[in-house]
């Protein structure tokens, strides 16, 4: 039992690592704005969600994994609503997304 | 390992620091700035400076950004363009800059344990705390106790730079509706706002009480209490959080933290003990310990906190109608 | 292997700073700052259990509220307007 919780702790901690990755590419690459948005939303979710889960397995159940579960919860919180804040003043401060030209016309 | 950790926060550190430089627009500057805390603060955990790094997070990432932004509201984004080439300074800073180096190179190298800190009175405090204080936190013990001088002389310059600010600016008054138009849309923020309010004023008083054992004391949980309430302020308006904290009562608060520490040592004084010599406050030296470090952290983070919230206060009264 | 997932942190961050040197718009760099706070308070708490001082997670804590409030600061503050324009930045970075 103690190499399963073990063996999945580290899954969970490197499937959360590649989440982390995929995000900050994600974000240097994509083209504009509001594209880049979705690359955060994969670290804030995915990513934290399964590091933070990994660590909870590592630590065994204790006052640590009760933090690291508040962590989690504000994480989830936070980071939709940042996010949603942002995106709705990048549309009122009238930043256009960039949209593919063959479609527009 | 962690060295390695160490040399890469330090490069990214450097790193921002030159484009924070480099940069025109001040908003841009100012979110660099915030991640440049992020960085400090992630490099004093590797460092286990447990305090320093809450201490950073909370100031650096939170309330200095915030106060930031709100001169930046008050003022310009654009920093003016130099009005000569500043080779002159560049050479004054480069040759500070190496003379510092030059000068680092006398120092014990990192982690000695033969440096002059390591041998004078920090095996003291080390050695004694157990038993004269009887907190387990050491960082908190020379704070509030053996130092409780220069801990009051630090809680004195935040205590003048909120009275220099309300001296300078003023606070200005306004009548009128307190529910600005803009607020009516953020019905996520508000939900949001509602949530974690609460939760961030229960945080800052764990951070508050919990300082004899883990990192936090005053000064971490005066500002994230002003924080919370900034956030209070954020999400429902500033005629709404002054409802519930009225700028009077902050003025009050200002200086009734300061009073408290103050008044703890001349209650020492009192009782036959010196200035700030907690062991006299109660029958046995320990427990007056206890009681004397729970006194005066109480008034630093009163003190820290409404000297936050009354800066945040003042800059955000002067903003132009409408744009609260 | 705690080691491993530092570095990919630390990695995630710079690329988090660069994407924040470059801009173009305000919008991005507060983008960014806010990943860079996700990434953070991963990183203390990775860094906790790494040197097995478990009390580091109270930072975290601190971290998750306060990026939070700083980021709808920078909204709330300077309202939707300053960062429709462009920055003066921009011209440098953005292939």
């Amino acid at each position: 039992m103690e190499t399963v919780i073990y063996i999945l702790s580290w899954i969970f901690l490197l499937g959360g690592a590649i989440f982390l990755l995929v995000g900050a590419i994600g974000i240097l690459r994509f083209p504009d704005f509001y594209t880049r948005l979705h690359a955060v939303s994969v670290c804030d979710t995915m990513g934290a969600g399964l590091v933070l889960a990994g660590l909870m397995l590592q630590g065994g159940f204790s006052l640590v994994t009760v933090k690291l579960l508040l962590i989690f919860y504000f994480m989830i919180f936070t980071g939709p609503t940042a996010v949603h804040a942002l995106a709705q003043a990048a549309l009122q401060g009238k930043l256009k997304p960039v949209v593919d030209e063959h479609e527009q016309q | 390992m962690e060295i390695l950790i160490d040399t890469i926060l330090l490069v990214l550190l450097m790193i921002t620091g030159f484009s924070i430089v480099r940069m025109r627009s001040l908003l841009a500057a100012t979110m660099l700035t915030s991640i440049y805390s992020l960085l400090s603060a992630s490099l004093f955990v590797v460092l286990d400076a447990v305090d320093v790094a809450l201490t950073e997070a909370a100031i650096g990432a939170g309330i200095s950004t915030i106060l930031l932004l709100a001169t930046i509201a008050l003022t310009t984004d654009r920093e003016k363009p130099p009005q000569r080439t500043p080779m002159l300074p560049l050479i004054v800073v480069i040759i500070t800059g190496m003379a510092l180096i030059y000068g680092t190179l006398d120092m014990p190298h990192f982690g000695n344990p033969q440096a002059p800190v390591h041998l004078h009175v920090a095996p003291a405090y080390l050695h004694d705390t157990p038993g004269e204080i009887g907190i387990p936190n050491v960082v908190t013990s020379v704070l509030a106790s053996y130092r409780g001088y220069d801990t009051l002389g630090e809680l004195a310059v935040i205590f003048t730079a909120g009275a220099g600010v309300l001296t300078l600016l003023g606070y200005r008054t306004r009548g009128g509706n307190s529910m600005d138009p803009g607020i009516r849309k953020l019905l996520i923020l508000r939900v949001i706002g509602k949530l974690f309010f609460p939760l961030i004023l229960l945080f800052a008083l764990y951070v508050q009480f919990h300082g004899d054992y883990g990192p936090g004391g005053g000064f971490q949980a005066g500002v994230i209490f002003a924080t919370g309430f900034i956030l209070y302020a954020l999400a429902f308006g500033l005629g709404n959080a002054q409802r519930l904290i009225p700028h009077q009562l902050l003025r009050i608060m200002v200086a009734f933290g300061m009073l408290l520490y103050i008044g703890v040592g001349i209650e020492s004084m009192l009782l036959g003990g010196k200035f700030l010599e907690y062991n006299v406050l109660a029958d046995d030296p320990v427990s007056g310990q206890h009681l004397g470090i729970i006194l005066i952290e109480l008034g630093v983070g009163i003190t820290v906190a409404s000297v936050m919230l009354m800066i945040y206060y003042v800059f955000r009264s002067r903003q132009p109608e409408g744009d609260l | 292997m705690f080691i491993a997932i530092s570095a990919v942190i630390l990695v995630a961050i710079a690329i988090g700073l660069l994407r924040a040197f470059l801009g173009p718009t305000l919008y991005d760099r507060v983008l960014a700052a806010n990943m860079s706070g996700t990434l953070t308070v991963l990183m203390v708490a990775v860094l906790g259990f790494m040197t097995g001082r478990p009390e580091f997670l109270d930072i975290a804590l601190v971290y998750v509220l306060i990026s939070f409030v700083s980021t709808i600061a920078v909204l709330r503050v300077c309202g939707t307007g300053c960062g429709a324009s462009r920055d003066p930045e921009a011209d440098s970075g953005e292939g």
